[in-house]
């Protein structure tokens, strides 16, 4: 068996069938829609900060794209929760890599990253860090 | 077209002339279905280029020496053997590229930044590729022109009803695919040239998915430019062609500055060299122009004729074989003469890229995603597709193998 199959671990087949947070939450803090050139997939992820405006409350996200991508955004809102934008935005991929606990296969890493990328946008667009013109997830 | 008297292929033969063809991945050989993005590189064209560098590789044009010499001819002579290819008029007509991306920017660049204007008409149509659709959106904006799309039907055929209303005399320029990548769609270019023709337009045929498995004859279909690649038809990667009238590629100003193709320089003035050099700036793509002619006697050898019944022979079985999953949806024309040797699909419930990936555990080589055609498969409603596409070298038992991989992907996502 290659990579493919391995990629396709329970874990991710259950993140993939039965997303979690997945949705629009109705007030976020910011809002940030990206794609992944390669395949066309689109995801939007929903960040809700705590009043402290650093801790993460809520995320969700929406959109369609293939099982990796959408098994890694389901997972990283489950994991974003509780944590900081600081922790989010230092966040790489082989953090995802870790999180979706299987070797993902050279050509697929854009669909493993795109949620990480996307909610990365987001946060440094808020914090007016980032002109979203200059996004690498384009809006 | 007839098929009926055309001898088939000796496909078990042509395989020998394919090392790649028998590379293993965790031991099961490579079934290789990405065709349309490029195909193998038979060990003729490799030799040729390998003989060039090993022998006579040099610069051209400029050089007295013997090898020099020898890499001009052996360069300006492949212009001629893809003008009789093609059948142009002459090496005058026949510009090397880069792609056919390179070729579709050089017309924009070259005629239409300076001569569209505003409320000019571009007609485009919705199958295009990246290649020509990106071009002229992008220089429709800076010229003012309008950019208009033909239709496609529901069965993938260009609507030709919206293409009278759409060609008419504020149409400047006519660009249209000849093959779809993603459909498969064979369009009647040559009328579309017709209605371009009567209304004053331009016509630029892409003919990068034609060119490989069917005769051309850019006589007989009558656009102003036809433009293909070099590695989709059994040759090198970095060389394309353009293919233009001669009296507008001489009416046309280059868009590519350099050595090499001027006739005088002064340090105030430069003057243009002769077709096709004027359009050829700095050291051209000898080796690749060397492997393109090679590629073109390897695949004359065979027969176009032949080629163009075997594709159309292996996309039916294709098409038969996933239509008859119920779970298969197919893009494009039925399989007869106006379908070309592709099948685009999706499988319900599975996302092209899964597909793909789980295709290539069975070292099945198919390629998923919008295949450069991202506002058709905006049309057809879906992100993505997975796309089969065969050559010479394809046999009905790699279509299987195809079909086969399928099961792993309902069960891993049903």
């Amino acid at each position: 068996m290659g990579l493919g199959s391995d990629m396709y671990r329970q874990q991710i087949l259950d993140h993939y069938k039965n997303p979690r947070n997945y949705g629009k939450l109705e007030d976020p803090t910011f809002t940030h829609v990206g794609e992944n050139p390669m395949c066309g997939d689109e995801i939007r992820m929903d960040v809700k900060l705590d009043e402290d405006e650093e801790t993460i409350e809520h995320v969700a996200f929406s959109g369609d794209g293939c099982a990796i991508s959408q098994a890694s955004a389901s997972m990283l809102s489950t994991e974003l929760a509780g944590t900081s934008v600081e922790e989010l935005l230092e966040m790489d991929r082989d953090d995802i890599i870790d999180m979706l606990g299987v070797d993902i296969s050279p050509m697929r890493v854009k669909c493993a990253v795109l949620a990480e990328k996307v909610a990365q946008d987001g946060a440094e667009i808020y914090m007016g860090e980032l002109d979203k013109e200059k996004t690498s997830t384009e809006d | 077209m007839s098929q009926q008297n055309i001898e088939p292929l000796d496909v078990a033969a042509i395989r020998d002339e394919f090392p790649i063809l028998e590379r293993e991945f965790d031991g099961q050989q490579v079934v290789y279905l990405d065709n349309a993005a490029t195909t193998q590189t038979p060990d003729a064209v490799v030799d040729a280029m390998s003989d060039y560098y090993r022998r006579y590789n040099s610069n051209v044009h400029r050089g007295i020496h013997h090898l020099s010499q020898e890499a001009s001819i052996a360069y300006e002579e492949a212009h001629d053997r893809v003008a009789d290819f093609i059948n142009a008029d002459g090496r005058e007509e026949i510009i090397f590229t880069k792609n056919t991306t390179e070729s579709e920017n050089l017309i924009a660049y070259s005629w239409g930044l300076n001569e569209l204007e505003p409320g000019d008409r571009v007609v485009l149509t919705e199958m295009e590729h990246h290649a020509s659709l990106v071009t002229w959106q992008q220089v429709a904006k800076q010229t003012g022109a309008d950019v208009e799309y033909i239709r496609v039907d529901d069965d993938g055929r260009l609507d030709m009803d919206h293409a009278r209303e759409l060609i008419d005399d504020d149409a400047a320029i006519v660009s249209a695919v000849h093959v779809s990548n993603t459909l498969g769609t064979v369009n009647p270019v040559s009328e579309l040239a017709d209605l371009a023709r009567e209304h004053g337009a331009l016509s630029i045929i892409d003919g990068a998915q034609a060119v490989p498995n069917r005769p051309v004859d850019v006589s007989e279909i009558g656009a102003d430019f036809y433009a293909f690649s070099g590695h989709k038809m059994a040759g090198p990667t970095g060389i394309g062609v353009l293919y233009g009238k001669q009296e507008l590629l001489e009416e046309m100003e280059p868009y590519l500055y350099g050595g090499g193709m001027i006739r005088k320089v002064t340090f105030d003035e430069s003057t243009w060299g002769d077709l096709p050099w004027k359009f050829e700036p700095g050291t051209p793509p000898i080796a690749e122009a060397v492997g393109l002619e090679a590629a073109i006697d390897w695949l004359e050898e065979i027969g176009m004729d032949r080629i163009q019944a075997h594709e159309e022979e292996i996309a039916r079985y294709a098409y038969e074989q996933l239509a008859a999953e119920g779970d298969v949806e197919i893009y494009g024309p039925e399989p007869g003469p106006d379908r070309g040797g592709l099948v685009s699909f999706n499988v319900d419930g599975v996302h092209a890229h899964d597909l793909a990936s789980i295709m290539n555990d069975h070292t099945v080589a198919v390629r998923a995603g919008d295949h450069c055609t991202q506002p058709l498969h905006d049309k057809l409603g879906v992100p993505a597709s997975t796309r089969a596409s065969f050559y010479v070298y394809n046999t009905r038992e790699e279509v299987d193998a195809m079909v086969e991989a399928l099961d792993d992907a309902r069960q891993l996502f049903s």
